[in-house]
């Protein structure tokens, strides 16, 4: 009986005891070594900057949220545009295929300079919004292509035995085919929109960028440790979120059929 | 040739006229077929890997052309374009079915994909069904099925357009020998009853004899007819059928052809 109640909780009660353990050692090492609050804060310190700093840092927040979502969410059309392009159409994967990779091997840091002079500072946000999209955009892109041409070669057949439109062939064999693809490329591109947001605000530095991650350098630089602190669990905290909401789209779209979603008992 | 029935049938369904076939690579499929399926018929295909014996089937149904000879409809309607309206119904050697899609669903796909009313769907869905005795698994998915159960969802998939050709190619290949007998009897109580027409692709003698009205015996490279025969016993047949002489007799005469056909070219060399 506790047997069974210990396994059942015993998910969530570990880390958490274990958490708080390890806050507790934290704060206790910070006192008993004397630890100056610039190189490393005390919980309670950094409780403290976000309860002080919390309403501008949320404000910082929803800046951060603001770039990352819409660029992903650009990210999903534009990648699942082209890809259903370049599946229709060789001709146009054939020319814009090269193009694609360029954008996606040059390092984001690289370019945000240059896209941000040709945005210009009084747009930041637009260009902080294309840089998050050029990281984001690839894998969609990529897996969106392979997915749609992917269809199992039997049900081609089949879908040609009773004469489907080349629509219908898409609509109910090649999307389809394609989902498990897209939302693996779902779940990696919205990790990067977040990368690629918070890269763009450090090479923008200041300016009328006020997202999380310039607050993070400023906090840095005005050896506000706790901030610092405060600002970087946010952001980890939003990660999580994203991370989570994009499983939960993947096991809601496949978990009546897709093997990656099926529960098996042996 | 005769019927089951002992009639003679005047014009036949599909009547394959000298058929070649060379693919892309150069293989010569199949030479020189010719061959008439008449309405009602149960026929088998049965020959060794390589003899063209589903490449004719998917010839048949639509799914590739001839390099030479013609494949007639005689009795169909042609429309503009002078293609046949095939009414057929074709189960795949897998069960082919879309993982992402319910039973119901997959079985209603033809419908979907015909763009026919969808007023009757319900109803000729649930008639599929319940001739493949799935009618209470329409809202399963297809990975919650057993690979006979798949099988008969193919099935059912394949009947819904009620078609008057039933093609199937290796269908029970893959499954099991006491599932293969189940589905063995099924598909024949069904046909007994409907009587559509089916050409069924084998490489099994015994499954060739116990079902069908006549078989064909073909050989390979390059792929053709080398003989064939009528299996007079009637229907229902059942397992007393699997163990009487004429069964045996049957047997017996298509592995002759059957060698026969090896012996004429014996390390299956390519003759050409």
């Amino acid at each position: 009986m506790i047997g069974a109640v210990w396994s059942k909780h015993s998910r969530w009660v570990l880390p958490v005891a274990a958490g708080i353990a390890f806050l507790a050692f934290w704060e206790w090492s910070v006192a008993a070594w004397k630890i100056p609050k610039f190189v490393l804060p005390a919980p309670s310190l950094i409780a403290m900057a976000f309860w002080n700093d919390g309403p501008s840092l949320l404000g910082s927040l929803w800046f951060t949220t603001r770039v990352t979502v819409v660029a992903f969410l650009a990210a999903v059309v534009t990648g699942m545009t082209l890809g259903v392009l370049f599946t229709l159409n060789r001709t146009i994967e054939r020319t814009l295929w090269p193009y694609a990779v360029v954008l996606q091997v040059t390092p984001v840091v690289a370019i945000a300079p240059l896209i941000i002079i040709w945005i210009g500072l009084d747009r930041l946000w637009l260009a902080l919004l294309i840089l998050a999209w050029i990281v984001a955009f690839f894998p969609i892109l990529s897996n969106t292509t392979i997915g749609l041409s992917s269809a199992d070669h039997g049900l081609k057949n089949l879908f040609d035995l009773y004469g489907a439109s080349g629509w219908k062939k898409f609509r109910y064999l090649q999307l389809p085919s394609a989902l498990p693809y897209i939302l693996g490329g779902v779940r990696v591109s919205s990790g990067l929109a977040l990368i690629g947001a918070v890269v763009a605000e450090f090479a923008a530095g200041s300016g009328s960028a006020t997202g999380l991650a310039w607050r993070i350098i400023e906090s840095g630089n005005m050896l506000n440790v706790p901030r610092m602190f405060a600002a970087l669990l946010m952001l980890s905290a939003f990660g999580i979120v994203l991370f989570y909401a994009t499983m939960w789209l993947q096991w809601a779209l496949l978990h009546r059929w897709h093997e990656s979603e099926v529960k098996r008992e042996n | 040739m005769t019927m089951a029935d002992g009639s003679v049938p005047a014009r036949p369904l599909v009547r394959l006229k000298g058929i070649r076939k060379v693919f892309s690579n150069g293989t010569e499929a199949i030479r020189g077929l010719d061959l008439d399926i008449h309405p009602g018929e149960f026929i088998s295909l049965l020959g060794p890997s390589g003899c063209g014996k589903s490449t004719a089937l998917r010839m048949i149904a639509g799914l590739g052309e001839a390099s030479e000879g013609e494949i007639e409809w005689p009795t169909a309607m042609y429309d503009s374009a002078g293609k046949p309206e095939r009414e057929i119904g074709f189960v795949f050697q897998e069960p082919t079915l879309m993982p992402w899609a319910t039973v119901f669903d997959n079985v209603a796909l033809p419908f979907t994909l015909k763009d026919r009313p969808k007023g009757e769907v319900p109803d000729r869905v649930a008639e599929a069904l319940k001739m493949v005795g799935l009618e209470r698994f329409a809202k399963s998915y297809p990975r919650e099925l057993s690979g006979g159960m798949k099988m008969r969802v193919s099935i059912a998939r394949a009947l819904v357009m009620r078609p008057k050709v039933l093609l199937m190619d290796e269908p029970f290949a893959a499954l099991d020998e006491i599932t293969r007998f189940k589905l063995n009897n099924d598909l024949l109580d069904l046909w007994n009853k409907q009587r559509w027409t089916v050409v069924f692709v084998t490489h099994s003698v015994y499954e060739s004899v116990y079902l069908s009205t006549r078989i064909v015996v073909m050989a390979a490279r390059p792929g053709r007819i080398v003989g064939e025969l009528g299996v007079d016993a009637g229907y229902p047949r059942g397992t007393a059928f699997r163990t009487s002489q004429p069964y045996n007799d049957a047997c017996r005469r298509v592995s002759e052809l059957l060698d026969d056909a090896m012996a004429a070219n014996p390390a299956g060399v390519d003759e050409h």
